[in-house]
């Protein structure tokens, strides 16, 4: 925890481990509700409501 | 009890109430059903983001009754300091996770723009006040990031009004005003949102992208 990250450079690109993972796991998460399903979806009205 | 029509132009309480019954009827304000669209996890992340924001603030406020000495020293103190990290860390991934969203489904189309700008103004009020927190902490990495900041602060020329050294100053607009401007504003979008409703997919309007 005291130890500072370890950082990826790549050209002008300055990104440590720890971020990395973080945006890696929001783009995954972003992808993933996209993607499934979301539960009795079809019970919806025509979109005329609300 | 029947009122004549020049006390109704000048009652102010009942041009509001008329206003709000035909701005933001109950049923567009908590509505029971949604539209089909809305069956997506994406719309999700903005309830979520609410959600991490109540814990935010709950957190917060056990923090600042007890102040410094519990959340640095006692066990229950530094829980509560960890659930307030913690949910700050959730708030910001699913606030930018629902600006993806938002983002990519255009949610400023049909007289939403205000919605997104206020979204927007969130968004850079919950950095500041992030950073306000950071500067609160009462330990040595505040220090350090005080120390740090200021040379930036005085660069863009705004040290002598926000001052980064001032803890006093850092505290009260963490724990005071922006958390009132933040609740204020995210008020405003959500009714905002209930008024007019969800934004259509671009794709249900034919591939209008007006």
């Amino acid at each position: 925890m005291d130890s500072p990250a370890t950082y990826f450079h790549w050209g002008f690109v300055l990104i440590s481990f720890p971020n990395l993972v973080v945006i890696g796991g929001m783009i995954a998460l972003f992808a993933i509700a996209l993607i499934t399903p979301f539960p009795h979806s079809k019970g919806g009205d025509d979109g005329s409501k609300q | 009890m029947a009122v004549s029509n020049s006390t109704e132009e000048s009652s102010w309480t009942l041009r509001l109430r008329q206003g709000i019954d035909r701005h933001l009827p109950m049923d567009h304000l908590l509505p029971d059903r949604q539209p089909y669209y809305v069956g997506s996890w994406v719309y999700v992340f903005g309830v979520v983001t609410i959600a991490a924001l109540v814990w935010v603030i709950v957190s917060g406020v056990v923090l600042s009754f007890m102040g410094p000495q519990w959340w640095h020293d006692s066990g229950v103190g530094r829980f509560f300091n960890s659930l307030h990290f913690w949910s700050v860390q959730l708030f910001f991934i699913f606030m930018v996770l629902h600006l993806w969203g938002q983002y990519f489904m255009a949610g400023w189309r049909h007289g939403r723009a205000a919605t997104w700008m206020i979204g927007v103004v969130i968004f850079g009020i919950s950095i500041l006040t992030a950073f306000t927190g950071y500067l609160s902490q009462q330990n040595f990495d505040a220090q350090f990031i005080a120390i740090n900041a200021k040379d930036a602060m005085n660069g863009a020329g705004i040290g002598a009004f926000f001052n980064v050294l001032n803890f006093g100053q850092m505290y009260g607009l963490h724990v005071m005003l922006l958390p009132i401007g933040i609740t204020i504003l995210v008020v405003a979008h959500i009714v905002m949102v209930r008024t007019r409703g969800v934004v259509k997919p671009i794709d249900a309007e034919g591939g209008a992208r007006s």
